[in-house]
């Protein structure tokens, strides 16, 4: 009885050890990077720490009023929202959303803060007409 | 029923207590998952009646958890042995009480998700936030305090714990009456008579849940609580009960005369509709001068009829905590005195508050993890209120 | 809350960065000249550099003249509503930052109107019950409220004697970038932190007001004795309302 438990056991962690290696073969969400172009700080640690920048930036912008810091969410906002759709939100290819799905992280700004561009772009203003 | 029946299917009864427990803890649930979803626009909450029936239902809690807790006290503390026995009940049900209450006040937030940002920034002037503190040395202390009663070998220590636990449920009961106390600008509460007024109303309600726990576990063991004693608790029940109308008339005639509050009460205690009936007949009528009847009035003042002074306590207890909480909300801001006010913002109006159904069962879903905490408890730990020992030593 | 547009700050030459130094420096001057005993002359109100916090040098302020006040206008609430992406709603569950209020004297039938809004209290109740310090007074007098620590509790808006403060009751979409909003939490007027911080001049209802030709709403430094808000107030008798819980309000009311 117990080698069977044993055997049983054997197999289900290599079973769940091969699926965690399908895990991470799985592929990146392809994302809208929107507008893009050279980000305030290196891509590879805007992924790891962009909340910390941000959080940081916020709380010296509301408790002392700093503005213009560096890293500011509405210019993440800019550049980064969909030309089609002019939100960083709405689907899983959008920029914050589809990563923030990915990851399995809540998405806790866009309850307060906007989604959108200030200016919608030509391309998503056509578009949204064109609907 | 026999009770030879009853013994029989006794964990049966039990289980099917516990269910009941489970339903109403579910429909809060539910209540609480709507409340989240969609906002407080499903409530009968708005921007003039900011605080509502899960308010009622919370501080109801509070406030009884406190009280209840006095029983302990008086064995403790003041020293009546007769009361020591009933020590562990008593803590339990405030332990309980203090779960569902805290349950129901955090779950009515416009951001339940964000509760440990409450214990991370902590502002020394707002008494909101020393009650957070409060609350969770209340749960410490009367963990400790149960712990000293409950082993024997820890019982010399019962004393100083039950001190301190006493202390803390005077101030923690004050800091409730002070949320409405430190309301300077609001004609309905800002009055230094709320912090007392609480207390005297903590020890007529704790006592009140006191008695119904105490007369179901009694009756659940098929037996009956001594006479003698019943009778000390049921005059301690029928003095809370009139102290507490003594301070609720005090405070509306300090109001009247000394605040000169006058429209208000008016308000309050007349002209206002549904607040003033909750009040005379809920409060007054129903929730203390039948409970006086109940327990003073010749051929009655039996076991029975404690029991059900207890209940129209409680229910009085309500109807005193929705005419305060949301009457006094209700009655406009005054302003501008001395002038007749309009605005689309509800400026000169009376408020309009009716109480939704999610709201309703969240406190009752508060009420029912209270219940499950005791329920359970109770049937694993040993807190029965043993009269036997005690009534031969006849100490007091 | 969000900051402005880069290109927007370098799109007004008046805040460009020799101009910006000069100010600093002949403001430092100034604010060094004691003009009389106890009296100083301090910076004059001009758009913070960026990267610099808000000031207590400073003290925003409005006065509000009840006798230029128009019944039943109401373009400083439609102005506020626009700028701050508020629904205009009027139910009881709806937002309101700014209302109308219409006065009638209960004794001699006088009746006036004025609006009533945040009075960005020196000392206000509401900073005083926020459990989580998410009310909170910035250091130029703007009364705010942190949204990302509060917790919903409402004690604030029983607390306030103005009735200043909205419970946002139900999810919101389509915010303006500059003014974050949101479900669960209270909030309040912001003085239109997001354009004193661009350029310091003035506040969407104000603006309105004077567009509607009224003037009903002056907005300025309180702490500079040369503004005009501080001429004014120095000139003619000015109310705070509810003065007796001597909270010392950042907006004022004269003709009340």
């Amino acid at each position: 009885m117990k080698m069977v438990i044993r055997i049983a056991a054997l197999l289900l962690s290599v079973w769940i050890a091969s699926s965690a290696h399908a895990a991470e073969s799985h592929e990146f969400p392809k994302l809208d990077i929107g507008k893009g172009g050279q980000c305030v700080e290196d891509p590879q640690l805007m992924r790891r720490i962009h909340m910390d920048l941000i959080k940081h930036q916020r709380t010296e912008t509301m408790r002392l009023g700093i503005r213009g810091g560096k890293y500011s969410l509405a210019e993440c906002v800019e550049c980064h929202a969909s030309t089609k759709t002019n939100s960083v939100v709405g689907s899983n290819e959008a920029f914050c959303q589809g990563c923030h799905a990915y990851a399995a992280v809540k998405l806790d700004c866009f309850e307060c803060h906007s989604t959108k561009r200030k200016q919608p772009l030509e391309a998503a203003k056509t578009a949204e007409t064109g609907k | 029923m026999s009770s030879q029946k009853f013994s029989r299917n006794e964990s049966v009864y039990f289980y099917a207590l516990v269910a009941i427990g489970l339903l109403f803890a579910l429909f809060g649930f539910l209540a609480m998952h709507a409340m989240e979803e969609h906002g407080h626009i499903i409530t009968g909450m708005n921007n003039q009646v900011v605080w509502g029936t899960p308010h009622v239902f919370a501080i109801f809690m509070i406030v009884a958890a406190s009280g209840v807790l006095n029983i302990g006290s008086i064995g403790t503390v003041f020293g009546k042995t007769s009361y020591k026995s009933r020590t562990p009940l008593a803590g339990l049900l405030a332990v309980s009480l203090l779960a569902g209450g805290l349950s129901v006040l955090m779950l009515d937030l416009g951001r339940p998700d964000r509760i440990i940002v409450a214990a991370t920034h902590f502002n020394p002037t707002s008494v909101f936030a020393w009650n957070i503190f409060l609350y969770s040395g209340f749960f410490g202390f009367a963990a400790v305090y149960l712990w000293t009663i409950m082993q024997k070998h820890l019982n010399m220590w019962s004393k100083p714990a039950g001190l301190l636990m006493f202390a803390w449920r005077v101030i923690l009961t004050s800091g409730t009456g002070f949320i409405f106390a430190f309301l300077a600008a609001r004609q309905a509460y800002a009055s230094a008579l709320l912090p007392p007024l609480f207390i005297v109303l903590s020890f007529a309600w704790g006592m009140a849940v006191f008695l119904i726990a105490q007369a179901s576990m009694f009756a659940w063991n098929c037996t009956a609580v001594d006479a003698t004693m019943l009778k000390r608790m049921k005059n301690l029940l029928g003095t809370f009960v009139i102290s507490s109308l003594y301070l609720v008339a005090a405070y509306h005639m300090t109001n009247l005369y000394f605040a000169k509050q006058t429209a208000f009460e008016m308000f309050f205690l007349r002209d206002g509709g549904v607040y003033p009936q909750v009040f005379w007949i809920g409060y007054v009528i129903i929730g203390s001068l039948l409970p006086m009847v109940l327990l003073y009035l010749p051929g009655f003042g039996g076991a029975k009829s404690v029991v059900a002074a207890s209940v129209l306590v409680i229910m009085g207890s309500f109807a005193f905590l929705y005419s305060f909480i949301i009457g006094g909300q209700a009655f406009p801001l005054s302003i501008f005195p001395g002038y007749e006010v309009s605005s689309t913002f509800g400026d000169g109006q009376i408020a309009h508050y009716a109480p939704s159904v999610p709201e309703i069962f969240l406190g009752l879903g508060g009420l029912a993890v209270a219940y499950l905490i005791a329920l359970v408890s109770n049937r694993v730990l040993n807190t029965f209120p043993h009269d036997a020992a005690v009534a031969s030593k006849n100490d007091d | 809350m969000i900051q402005n547009q880069p290109d927007h700050r370098q799109a007004e030459g008046c805040n460009s960065p020799e101009r910006r130094d000069f100010l600093t420096k002949t403001s430092i001057g100034i604010a060094g000249l004691a003009i009389a005993p106890g009296m100083m002359l301090y910076e004059v109100a001009q758009a913070r550099p960026a990267g610099e916090p808000a000031s207590n040098k400073v003290r925003w302020g409005m006065l509000i003249d009840s006798g230029k006040c128009e019944t039943g206008c109401n373009d400083c609430v439609t102005a506020c509503n626009t700028e701050n992406g508020l629904s205009g709603g009027t139910l009881d569950t709806d937002s309101q930052w700014i209302r109308k209020v219409q006065l009638k004297d209960t004794l001699t039938g006088h009746v006036s109107s004025l609006p009533m809004m945040c009075q960005h209290c020196e000392n206000p109740p509401c900073v005083d019950v926020c459990p989580t310090q998410a009310s909170f007074k910035r250091a130029d007098g703007i009364v705010l409220v942190d949204k990302h620590v509060c917790i919903g509790c409402r004690y604030c808006m029983m607390a306030c004697p103005y009735k200043a403060r909205s419970f946002v009751h139900e999810v919101l979409t389509d915010q303006k970038t500059e003014v974050p909003r949101g479900k669960g939490t209270v909030e309040s007027c912001t003085l239109c932190v997001h354009r004193i911080d661009r350029d310091g001049k003035t506040t969407a209802c104000a603006e309105a007001c004077s567009k509607a030709g009224h003037n009903a709403i002056l907005f300025g430094d309180l702490n500079d004795p040369q503004s005009d808000i501080s001429k004014r107030i120095r000139a003619v008798a000015t109310t705070q309302i509810r003065s007796d819980l001597d909270l010392n309000t950042g907006v004022r009311y004269e003709g009340i």
